[in-house]
């Protein structure tokens, strides 16, 4: 994999790569790359692809008790989403030399990671509402930046993938908006899942610039366009509004706009506790990556009849006797 | 009782056969074996919950009570669920939810064939676009019947027990009493009896293909279209209603 077919070699390869880079162009799987931007760009793709399977779990722990048809049908489309940009992603990190079985094994062995916000537990309907709105629009911030990432295949995938997240997020805000506007105890149910959203959403962009080990790198590779706390400033400067809109209260009391920033400040996370779910003690790490687990091996003698009947297919192999 | 009694009852019949066929696959959405079957799930699920919105939104309509297909979906107790009893038959492992799907999608694509040139035109709208939806489905669990049923010896075992366990359920899907035979007559509703022979020769074919044979056993249960349910349905649609039912009267 780490030879060209464009240049030849040494550092001529490399001032290419830079070449690339310093001109805006993408970099192709076919592409030399430096190994340590190949594993930069697949722990990130596959993280995001991770992220958007288990995904699916928090969500579709409502797809059952959907408070209604037309939002039953809304909601498996959506959770159907995240899994086809799971596929998508795997696609795409496949372009960089790792299959998606050995991808698969990583997550299931806790050696690639997942977005920390599938880690909380979803406790009520408003909570589907609060993800569409809060983490798929914290999600969208970041991804229509890396539309532009230098790596052709991740950006391309982030093209399809940004068109149906911002549905996503419609979908959600409306939710909260019905949960807002309706009885007493749905107003309470949407700020509780407010209450209990927000920080984690604000988390999941990612550790503060100073305390992030790649942003330097990543930004000079062209894979990061903007810092963690940029993206965190823009989303918290789309959102606020919209909670004022829904009359719902932001739980941060440093929260004021800085007139002098034209942006919203807004109070400490708390990374102790960012980093508590990062290591895997967050409130739901071992019930997602088990059921992730239990579907894998659930499904084990399923895919192995798909290839022992594929293979009987091919050889005209005798068949089982009835 | 009104003249319009009889569609309302076959509305529902079939309305509720892919209401409670699309709550059970949408629990599934996240625990296939692959990734492309959780797509496949939802997609499916999907096709039956579109089906049951239109059917239970028509029925409605024709009982002018003012209901609604949520009203019809959530506040009715398991009593008044028109289901045939296959639907309700728990998802169980891969096999089962195929060998299910399978019998379903063998009944539903001549079903809808059939409705698709219904006198009703409501109707027959609807029956166009759910039978094509319907024979998509057919390829693919007919599909699944077969490299499992001539997999391994194990998904071959797997298979054979699906089938043997569902088997029993499938009477019911041709059920029928005097509000098929009353539209029958006037050209809207198709004779389930009619049903049969594609769904016989479909189970034929596939299951021959597939190295899996029917169980000798004649028993079958019946009574869903009278509301006689397996007690299955009892759990599934408390789940499904419970959130509708503790907000009463709000929207969503
Ligand atoms: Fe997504
Ligand atoms: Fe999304």
């Amino acid at each position: 994999m780490e030879q060209s077919s464009t240049v030849p070699n040494g550092s001529a390869r490399e001032s290419h790569f830079a070449a690339l880079l310093s001109a805006g162009e993408k970099i192709e799987p076919r592409d030399w790359m430096p190994v340590a931007y190949r594993r930069t760009m697949i722990r990130q793709i596959a993280q995001h692809a991770h992220s958007e399977v288990i995904g699916q779990q928090p969500e579709g722990n409502w797809i059952t008790r959907a408070p209604s048809l037309a939002r039953k049908a809304i909601l498996v489309a959506k959770v159907q989403d995240e899994a086809g940009h799971g596929l998508y992603l795997y696609s795409a990190c496949e372009t960089l030399g790792i299959s998606r079985d050995e991808l698969n094994e990583l997550l299931h062995q806790g050696r690639q990671k997942y977005s920390s916000i599938f880690n909380y537990p979803t406790l009520s309907w408003a909570d589907v509402g609060a993800i569409g709105w809060l983490v798929d629009g914290a999600a969208i911030t970041n991804q229509v930046t890396l539309t532009r990432t230098s790596y052709g295949p991740y950006a391309r995938a982030m093209v399809r993938i940004c068109k149906e997240e911002s549905f996503h997020q419609r979908q959600g805000f409306e939710i909260m908006t019905t949960l807002a506007q309706g009885s007493e105890a749905q107003r309470a149910m949407a700020q509780d899942a407010l209450d209990r959203w927000w920080w984690p959403s604000l988390a999941m962009l990612g550790p503060p610039d100073e305390q992030s080990t790649h942003t330097d790198q990543s930004l000079q590779w062209g894979i990061k366009l903007e810092t963690n706390d940029e993206i965190r400033q823009r989303f918290v400067d789309q959102t606020v509004p919209q909670a004022h809109f829904l009359g719902l209260h932001v739980p941060d009391e440093a929260l004021a706009w800085n007139e002098g920033r034209g942006h919203w400040d807004f109070g400490d996370i708390d990374w102790d506790a960012f980093w508590e779910v990062v290591r895997g003690n967050g409130p739901c790490n071992h019930e997602r990556l088990a059921h992730k687990v239990q579907a894998w091996q659930d499904g084990a003698w399923v895919r192995e009849a798909g290839l022992a009947y594929a293979a009987k297919q091919a050889h005209g192999a005798p068949r089982n006797s009835a | 009782m009104s003249a319009l009694d009889p569609l309302f009852t076959y509305l529902l019949r079939l309305g509720d056969d892919n209401l409670v066929l699309a709550q059970q696959l949408g629990a599934l959405v996240s625990t296939m074996p692959e990734l492309e079957l959780d797509i496949a799930v939802a997609n499916v699920c999907l096709d039956h919950l579109g089906q049951a919105r239109y059917l239970l939104a028509y029925a409605a309509e024709v009982e002018g009570g003012g209901r609604d297909e949520d009203h019809l979906a959530m506040l009715r107790d398991e009593r008044a669920f028109r289901n045939a009893v296959l639907f309700e038959q728990p998802n169980g492992d891969f096999a089962h939810t195929m060998a299910r799907q399978f019998f379903v999608d063998a009944y539903q694509v001549p079903l809808y064939e059939g409705l698709a040139t219904s006198a009703d035109l409501r109707l027959a709208t609807m029956a166009q676009k759910a039978a094509q939806e319907s024979r998509y489905h057919l390829g693919s669990s007919s599909g699944w019947v077969v490299r499992l049923g001539d997999g391994t010896t194990q998904s071959r075992r797997r298979m054979q027990a699906a089938v043997n366990a569902l088997w029993p359920f499938t009477a019911d899907l041709f059920s029928a009493d005097e509000v098929e035979s009353v539209l029958v007559a006037e050209g809207i509703a198709v004779d389930p009896a009619s049903l049969r022979p594609f769904f016989d020769d479909t189970v034929a074919a596939v299951l021959a293909d597939a190295t899996l044979v029917l169980p000798s056993d004649a028993y079958q249960r019946t009574g869903g279209r009278q509301g006689l349910h397996t007690e299955l349905l009892g759990h599934l649609l408390p789940e499904m209603q419970s959130l509708y039912r503790a907000h009463r009267g709000v929207q969503w």
